[in-house]
């Protein structure tokens, strides 16, 4: 069944129309890349999904997103609760400065979790579930930020679990990455679609095609072709898809 | 259509008041988390209490100051009468300019060693740093105590113009070293490449290439300068003196406005023109905070 | 050609250098006016004495002891810093991730204002407007260590403000948004994440503002009674090594001077240590 289910939407940013009537469901316990050339609207959608849009100035919508249901831009919507619903990794790993414990701890803590022991345990399932517990558990309280840019990416996949979210969001969450820590990240993609519904940005074609189940391709802030990723890749309907997963532009 | 959102706010689809609609999202996310709604206020709060002590000091005394200027505040020499800011005001500027003639040169050539010559780093570089934070830092009060050891006692200045307007230039010298280096260091490097790869020698190109693009950098920072200059005490009280006279010399003692101001305040007599004259002073500082924004915002632009 | 630029190379080179001329004699001229009274008078019951009756009838024998100007100089900053931190760190942070963009407009023209009031006019407000409202609220005199107190919590205000503005302003966007992601309100985002980045250069606004306070002559002098013996009370006047100095300095000849002298050293100690410790915070800030 779909997570996300999204009705003609149309995003501006004050007059700039940045996505144009998107009509897209999301599966649940699927992975769902987004791609496109830069500044197709790819990222500005999946901001849309738990509303970190909100921050800029000027950007408004029409039309509908909803989550199982829920309207997500409805009038009595906790946003803070939406966004514990729907978590986000991002392009630059954005560890906290204070100790890896904390950083997992951030999250829980803000939903009103406080006893220790239970912290100990959300710290030491997040970072199992984010698959970097071996090689953190004897440094917990060191500083997350002495870690390696893929150390910190992966920590902050589990910072984003440690709140129990149902949609995690991933915006190009390899692009800042070695090709190694890349391959790590998209291994636990694979493991995680199992509890969560996975969105993903991305610019490398291969990665889609590699992890995603379907896969959706803007140009210009409209989605040109939206389908399995397999027959997106190997028989695509609209020439332009064809145009761009060939290389031909973009 | 153009959108009032702020940022931060709730993005609210079309319908009804987009104010209504927003302050109702507000209200209810403030019901939802009354502990961040707090914060927000207390941190609202403070704004408020900071810009109220502001109005309520600038209010007080343009309210109770401009009307007590009269024309006898403003004839040439000071009686026990009249209390003339006159004298006082001609000191000043005579000080400010004479701090900024030994100031400006010296912070200036001192900022085109540290970013045109020096070698990032290098000892020197490194001391000068340190030691012009060192100078910022240092009270007024101490300034003045230097100042008449060292001028007025062993230089043998005496209680003079001369001997305040140096131990101002000291006091000032970091602000303008600092701005003119900032302003040096924001000019692009492509210029300096241009001019070197057309033959120009070093000096030719901080001169005619680097310079004025920093030019209003480097007026921010007099300007700030001119500021502190007219609005220092404590370094002036036993340097320059309180001498309420038009000086003869650079060597003969005479007060500034705000010695004038601390001279006249202390005595509690005449407080209406005590008021007249924390008014001028107020307004100059205004108009030199509106300058040095006027040309800040200038450079922004370009 | 040659010669030009390499004269120029060094007049630029020796005007770099007027500052650590200036640091060096400023040092010199303290210390080698203020040692020469520790010959006369010993440093601890100087430091530690708690009665101030200089030698003004020449008789030989003044008494200077300058531990009530140390605590009141110490009582009159912590207060100001107890005013003046909380509401200007506050203020900063909204102003660094609060307020409406046209309030800013308005409001930081309006700080730099503030900070660049001489601070003889604040010391006037300070005897027209506060001596008077303590002294109808409180009682006294009016001219108190309470006085004192407000009257540089106002004027430390804009800088640790500014400072408090300048370092949340530098940490990085992300940090914010990775809290909102997880579904933390903005102002716990600014208060958890962002602040903790920020931290050293808060901890630099407020030491800048005790320098401040601590160093600040004109004002204080003006609200705070200037009586030289041991703070009794927050409605009793108070003397602080700067007020110590100006209040004497113009009449004071021999021994009596150089005691002022020696005060002056014990505040330049005072305020290079605080700088040292400003720095030091300030590099951390920009490290981290």
């Amino acid at each position: 069944m779909s997570k996300i289910e999204i009705k003609n939407l149309d995003l501006y940013y004050d007059d700039l129309q940045a996505l144009k009537n998107v009509n897209m469901s999301i599966a649940a316990n699927r992975i769902t890349a987004f791609i496109g050339p830069s500044g197709c609207g790819k990222s500005t959608l999946i901001k849309t999904l738990n509303r970190m849009n909100d921050l800029i100035p000027g950007c408004h919508i029409t039309g509908s997103v909803t989550l199982d249901g829920e309207d997500i831009y409805g009038k009595d919507l906790d946003v803070n609760l939406l966004r514990k619903r729907v978590g986000m990794v991002f392009q630059k790993p954005n560890p906290f400065p204070m100790t890896i414990y904390d950083n997992i701890a951030y999250g829980p803590r803000t939903h009103g979790v406080h006893r220790k022991a239970m912290l100990d345990e959300i710290v030491e399932k997040s970072l199992q579930d984010a698959a970097i517990w071996g090689e953190l558990k004897d440094r917990l309280l060191k500083s997350a930020l002495g870690l390696s840019g893929g150390q910190q990416q992966r920590l902050c996949i589990a910072r984003a679990l440690a709140v129990q979210p149902e949609v995690l969001l991933m915006d190009e969450p390899t692009s800042a990455l070695d090709p190694i820590s890349t391959a790590k990240i998209e291994e636990l993609a694979l493991q995680l679609k199992e509890h969560y519904t996975l969105v993903m940005v991305t610019h490398n074609m291969q990665q889609a095609l590699r992890v995603s189940d379907t896969t959706a391709f803007f140009l210009l802030g409209e989605v040109v072709e939206y389908s399995d990723t397999e027959k997106l890749f190997s028989m695509p309907v609209d020439k332009r898809t064809e145009d761009y997963i060939t290389g031909r532009f973009g | 259509m153009k959108s009032a959102r702020a940022a931060g706010t709730p993005i609210l689809r079309p319908g009804g008041s987009r104010l209504l609609n927003t302050l109702r999202a507000n209200l209810l996310h403030w019901k939802r988390h009354p502990f961040s709604a707090l914060i927000r206020l207390a941190c609202f709060l403070s704004t408020c209490i900071t810009v109220f002590a502001l109005l309520d000091v600038v209010a007080d005394i343009l309210i109770k100051g401009l009307p007590n200027l009269k024309p006898s505040l403003f004839s040439l020499t000071y009686t026990t009468d009249n209390q003339s800011l006159l004298p006082s005001l001609i000191n000043t500027f005579i000080i400010t300019a004479l701090s900024l003639i030994v100031a400006v040169p010296l912070g200036v050539g001192g900022a085109i060693y540290l970013s045109e010559y020096a070698k990032r780093n290098s000892l020197l570089v490194r001391a000068v740093r340190l030691t012009a934070e060192t100078l910022a830092g240092i009270p007024s009060i101490i300034y003045g105590l230097f100042g008449m050891m060292f001028f007025v006692i062993s230089l043998n200045m005496g209680l003079s113009i001369l001997a305040g307007a140096l131990t101002l230039s000291l006091m000032v010298l970091p602000v303008i070293l600092r701005t003119t280096e900032e302003a040096l260091l924001s000019v692009p490097d492509g210029y300096r490449e241009g001019s070197y790869s057309l033959g120009a020698g070093k000096l030719r190109t901080v001169w005619r290439i680097v310079l004025p693009p920093a030019s209003p950098g480097i007026l921010a920072g007099v300007v700030l300068s001119i500021g502190r200059i007219v609005g220092e005490t404590a370094a002036l009280l036993f340097t320059a003196g309180t001498l309420a006279r038009l000086p003869s010399s650079l060597l003969s003692s005479g007060r500034t406005l705000s010695v004038h101001m601390y001279v006249l305040a202390g005595e509690g007599l005449h407080i209406g023109e005590a008021y007249a004259t924390a008014a001028v002073l107020l307004v100059f500082v205004m108009l030199m905070n509106g300058l040095s924004g006027l040309i800040s915002r200038r450079i922004i632009k370009e | 050609m040659r010669l030009k630029e390499r004269v120029m190379r060094w007049v630029f080179a020796a005007s770099a250098s007027v500052c650590i001329a200036a640091v060096v004699l400023i040092c010199v001229f303290l210390f080698a006016n203020g040692i020469p009274f520790f010959k006369k008078y010993d440093l601890f019951a100087f430091l530690s004495g708690t009665t101030w009756s200089p030698d003004i009838y020449d008789t030989g024998k003044g008494v200077y002891g300058i531990l009530p100007m140390i605590v009141g100089s110490i009582y009159v900053t912590a207060g100001a810093l107890l005013i003046g931190g909380p509401i200007g760190i506050l203020a900063g942070v909204y102003m660094a991730r609060f307020a409406p963009k046209n309030l800013l407009k308005v409001l930081q023209p309006m700080m730099a204002l503030m900070a660049g009031i001489p601070s003889v006019v604040y010391g006037f407000f300070g005897i027209t407007n506060l001596v008077p409202m303590v002294r109808e609220v409180f009682g006294g005199t009016g001219f108190s260590i309470l006085t004192a107190c407000l009257l540089l919590g106002i004027m430390i205000l804009p800088t640790i403000l500014q400072l408090t503005y300048s370092a949340v302003k530098a940490v990085p966007e992300y940090y914010f948004e990775g809290s909102l992601a997880l579904g933390a309100t903005e102002e716990r985002s600014v208060f958890r994440a962002v602040m903790p980045a920020a931290k050293s250069g808060i901890l630099a606004a407020v030491v800048l503002g005790i320098g401040r306070a601590i160093g600040e002559t004109m004002a204080v002098v003006m609200v705070a009674g200037n009586q030289a013996r041991m703070p009794k009370g927050l409605l009793k006047g108070v003397r602080t090594l700067t007020s110590n100095i100006v209040t004497e300095m113009g009449y004071a000849a021999d021994m009596h001077r150089e005691a002022l002298i020696a005060t002056g050293v014990v505040l330049f100690v005072f305020i290079l240590l605080i700088n040292l410790l400003f720095s030091i915070l300030k590099r951390k800030g920009e490290t981290a």
